[in-house]
């Protein structure tokens, strides 16, 4: 199969590499980047698990090609650390108010409140509802993710931004 | 035990597993790189039942990067079928069909190719010709079938059919002021994990060991497997260092497993097969409980429930697993948190044509706990009765304990009445009844819910001697391993792999505890499964209970070791010295000291000052066996099979729209008493996580199989699970009534969310129903059913 070249911005490095127009952009994250903090979990659109900021804007990476980020810029859940790769503001919240077990679906749940929280950081429980109803996780039953969410936001409050 | 004398133990601290799972950094099998390996995509029967008559794969073979196309018949020629645990030869199970498919979706077939993308290309490329036959859906039918059966070597569809008798039910029954009978039924539905099940293996030539990687959560998962692939014990090798996306007790891919095994070792390349979505829902292997109660209970005027008889009829689908051990674990807890004093029991595990059973959270409790709580809410339905007053009645006593039940548990501690009352409290009940009340005076259907029941944790296998008494398996021990290097630094070692429940943490915080040492310096490994302790797996609520007291146990060891080799170089007995924090002092002057740094030194170097002949180095194991356990079942089939006993009551608050039928949960409290807490918020996080599985089970989740065989279910558009929008903010409200037989009191608290709540929705939308005169009993209630039970008086309409 023929294959396309292109140059994707991911985490804030440019990437230039040849694919097949087939693989999905989840694929080329994990397989062609090693990003493999990116999880797949149901390939149809709706778990959520394998969210990214595509230009801020966050998406399913499953349900979108490789080739259509070409030129665009891609956020997952590496991206949200530290440049010394230790926790972000966000990921932080999420330790501190233990919002996970597995850990399997957090990546995608991050990616959603990270959308939130860049356009409101006191969200209400509703904004915050919709903000992550796209996202499903089998562990918590949402409760300390909420809470980890309202834990960020009163984080970015204080520290004022 | 007062949580005051704890540093580490009940404190809020930070889980130390979570720090890579932010950081994505986690690493699940899917992440697991190996140069050179392929990959898997299976083709799968269109057809429920369906006789093999042939298989062409040449066009797939001869596409550029197909490696090869596996049949049945080739992995029956080489490895034996996958063991399930009761003797019925004739049930034969293997990863692929073989001659006849027996449910839609099987797998016929496996293409191993260069990447998943080629593979899922070249399945589609293989013939299969296939002569369908008529299958068998319904459970009830599959009972009485003679004809069409899904294993006819067999003889029968029936897996399992015995009979339990406990206690004087004829006479309680004779006795009683009044009986009822009613039928409940348990949709199938699973835990079903975000991340699919998936395995990797690779053959080492050089030292003829297999690994395998794979999101596992199983117990004798490596001896199924070496000894379906014909390969010793000892040269098969379970790397455990991956994190597990979820399981719940579903991640059981046993047949996934043998498939690469046998794969890799034939073209000696690593094999991966991950699940895809439709593969996992189709086909996996890992549906839950699917079971119909017929119960008859016994009660006197007051209240007071004297006996039950109940029949249960589980639908395993067209594999075993473990499904029909799933109808025993109930056994030790049969009459739940109630003095009920004599059962009958009858369980029936029958085959049908649908895709196979796994364990889900719980074993089988839950659908139990909601035919138990069923009962109860008949009788006080039928009495006139409150809900809650009927419980207070039958409630065991907090001074009865330990208390054993007619099949034999002893119930090791509770305190059932005060944790229903917190529940009731935090509830603020009265104020929730008026709220109810208010609601149904505007015209809204509202209704509350109650439901209490037990978790039993940590249980030994004896259930699987009960329903085959070939099998004399006595304990369901644990082991931990603690190493203390000459640095000082101290290492566990556990032998599994962990799905979200935090067993580093676990770990840390009791070696931390008994060492006195901060929890956060520990490394806690996950050693592979030939340099492992002893293991029987996470699974049955049992690694607080027995990782927990193995590691206190381990630490211990380390800490006699400390006190002997102290008291070697400071001239006195253990007797007369005291340890903190790593340092051994003289009680009557504390100068006279060693600390921690020095008696490591001394252990691994210093041979010539140690107490003579005292093995060198710091290093302990322990194995924890169930207490309780090592028995064989009594002439009446009585048998302890758990030993810890928690406790919750629910309390949701829900309300119905009538134009649609959706339930929406507005609020929800649960009380919980699972001993003492490890880590509270890794309790309340798997509290609320099961509560919120329970909610799906209730109201949304369910594989729907059409009646001739065809699945409905198999993407989330199909299969239903709750997003934020359907879980209130749950509050969970904590009581400790700890455990006498365990290193702190802990008991289990991995499935206890998700074996109440079920039943506790159940009641809910019941006593929103109740003013219609409607009652359902069926789970998942799904919306389109109580839609047209409130307008057509018929959920069927």
């Amino acid at each position: 199969m023929s294959s396309l070249e292109i140059t994707v911005s991911v985490n804030g490095n440019s990437y230039t590499e040849t694919v097949e127009p087939r693989v999905t952009l989840v694929d080329f994250l994990r397989d062609k980047l090693a990003l493999t903090g990116t999880h797949i979990g149901c390939e149809h659109g709706v778990c959520g698990a394998c969210s990214v900021l595509l230009d801020g804007v966050p998406i399913r990476s499953c349900l979108m090609l490789a080739v259509q980020a070409d030129g665009r810029a891609v956020t997952t859940v590496e991206g949200l650390t530290q440049e010394d790769g230790t926790p972000g503001l966000l990921q932080d919240a999420f330790r501190d108010a233990h919002a996970m077990q597995c850990g399997y679906c957090i990546p995608g749940m991050l990616i959603a409140s990270e959308a939130l929280l860049r356009e409101n950081t006191d969200p209400t429980l509703d904004d915050i509802r919709e903000a992550i109803g796209g996202n499903i996780c089998r562990c918590t039953g949402y409760v300390q993710i909420i809470e980890a969410i309202q834990l960020a936001a009163e984080r970015l409050r204080e520290a004022g931004r | 035990m007062s949580s005051t004398n704890l540093r580490y133990v009940s404190r809020k601290r930070t889980v130390r597993e979570d720090k890579r799972f932010v950081t994505g950094k986690g690493k699940f099998v899917q992440d697991v790189a190996l140069p050179g390996t392929l990959h898997v995509a299976v083709v799968q029967s269109p057809y429920p039942k369906a006789k093999i008559l042939s298989i062409d794969a040449s066009e797939a073979l001869a596409m550029e990067g197909v490696h090869a196309v596996l049949t049945g018949d080739e992995i029956a020629a080489h490895c034996d079928p996958i063991r399930f645990g009761l003797k019925l030869p004739e049930v034969k199970w293997y990863p692929l069909a073989v001659g006849q498919a027996r449910y839609a979706g099987e797998w016929v077939c496996a293409v191993v190719a260069d990447s998943p993308y080629i593979a899922e290309d070249a399945a589609e490329l293989v013939d299969v010709d296939y002569e369908p036959l008529e299958p068998v859906i319904d459970p009830e039918e599959a009972f009485e079938e003679t004809e069409r059966l899904v294993h006819p070597g067999n003889g029968s569809n029936v897996l399992y059919h015995g009979h339990f008798h406990w206690g004087t039910v004829d006479e309680d029954f004779a006795a009683a002021d009044e009986t009822l009978k009613f039928r409940v039924r348990w949709g199938r539905s699973s835990t079903v994990p975000i991340e699919t099940f998936g395995a990797l293996a690779r053959w080492d030539e050089g030292t003829e060991i297999l690994d395998i990687w794979a999101s596992i959560q199983m117990p004798n998962f490596v001896e199924l497997l070496s000894s379906t692939l014909r390969i010793p014990l000892n040269s098969t090798r379970l790397n455990q260092d991956v994190d597990v996306g979820g399981s719940y007790g579903v991640k059981r891919g046993i047949k996934h497993a043998v498939l690469v095994g046998y794969l890799a070792r034939k073209l000696k390349r690593p094999v991966r097969l991950i699940e895809d979505r439709l593969v996992n829902m189709t086909s996996g292997d890992a549906h839950g409980p699917d079971r119909i109660f017929d119960t008859e209970v016994a009660f006197n005027k007051d209240g007071e429930i004297r006996s039950l008889k109940i029949r249960a009829l589980d639908d395993a689908g067209a594999y075993p697993g473990r499904a029909p051990f799933q109808l025993a674990k109930p056994i030790s807890a049969i009459v739940g948190p109630y003095t009920i004093n004599s059962v009958k029991y009858e369980a029936i595990s029958v085959v049908t044509n649908k895709t196979g059973q796994v364990p889900v959270r719980g074993f089988g409790q839950s659908p139990t706990n909601y035919m138990i709580e069923s009962a109860v809410e008949k009788v006080a339905a039928h009495l006139g009765m409150d809900r809650i007053e009927v419980r207070r009645r039958n409630l065991i006593p907090a001074d009865a304990f330990p208390y054993q039940i007619p099949a034999g548990s002893k119930y090791d501690s509770g305190d059932y009445q005060t944790v229903l009352q917190k529940a009731l409290d935090a509830a603020d009940y009265d104020n929730l009844v008026k709220r109810r009340d208010a609601a149904r005076a505007e015209g809204r259907l509202a209704g509350i819910g109650i439901a209490t029941c037990l978790e039993p944790g940590g249980g030994n296998n004896i259930f699987e001697y009960l329903m085959n008494p070939s099998a004399e398996i006595t304990t369901f021990s644990e082991g931990a391993e603690l190493r203390v290097d000459p640095d000082g630094l101290i290492t566990g070692v556990v032998g599994t792999t962990t799905s979200g429940q935090g067993h580093e943490t676990l770990v840390a915080t009791i070696i931390g505890e008994e060492l006195e040492m901060d929890p956060d310096e520990i490394r806690v490994v996950h050693a592979d499964s030939l340099n492992s302790p002893i293991t029987r797996s996470p699974v049955a609520s049992r690694m607080a209970i027995m990782l927990g007291s193995s590691t206190a146990a381990a630490a211990q060891k380390v800490k006699a070791k400390v006190m002997a080799i102290a008291a070697h170089n400071l001239g006195k007995a253990v007797e007369e010295l005291e340890y903190s924090e790593g340092t051994v002092f003289e009680r009557g002057d504390p100068a006279n000291k060693l600390g921690w740094q020095e008696i490591c030194f001394i252990a691994h170097k210093a041979y010539h000052k140690m107490p003579e002949g005292m093995e060198p180095g710091l290093q302990a194991q322990h194995v924890f066996q169930v207490p309780g356990g090592g028995q064989l079942p009594d002439e009446h089939q009585r048998v302890q099979i758990y030993p810890c006993f928690s406790f919750q009551a629910h309390v949701p608050y829900v309300e119905i729209d009538p134009k649609t039928g959706h339930v929406s949960v507005l609020d929800y409290v649960i009380g919980h008493d699972c001993g003492t807490q490890i880590n509270p918020d890794i309790v309340r996080g798997m509290v609320i996580g099961g509560l919120a599985h329970g909610i799906g089970a209730a109201l949304y989740e369910k594989f729907q199989y059409r009646p001739d065989g065809q699945f409905l279910s198999a993407t989330f558009a199909d299969y239903l699970m709750p997003s934020v929008y359907e879980i209130p903010m749950v509050k969970d409200v904590e009581h400790c009534t700890p455990s006498p037989l365990t290193s702190h009191g802990q008991k289990g608290s991995g499935e206890g969310g998700y074996l109440g709540a079920p039943a506790a929705i159940a009641s809910a939308v019941n006593d929103a129903l109740a003013p219609l005169g409607h009652c359902i009993d069926e789970l998942p209630m799904r919306s389109h059913l109580i839609e047209s039970l409130i307008n057509h008086g018929n959920p069927n309409a």
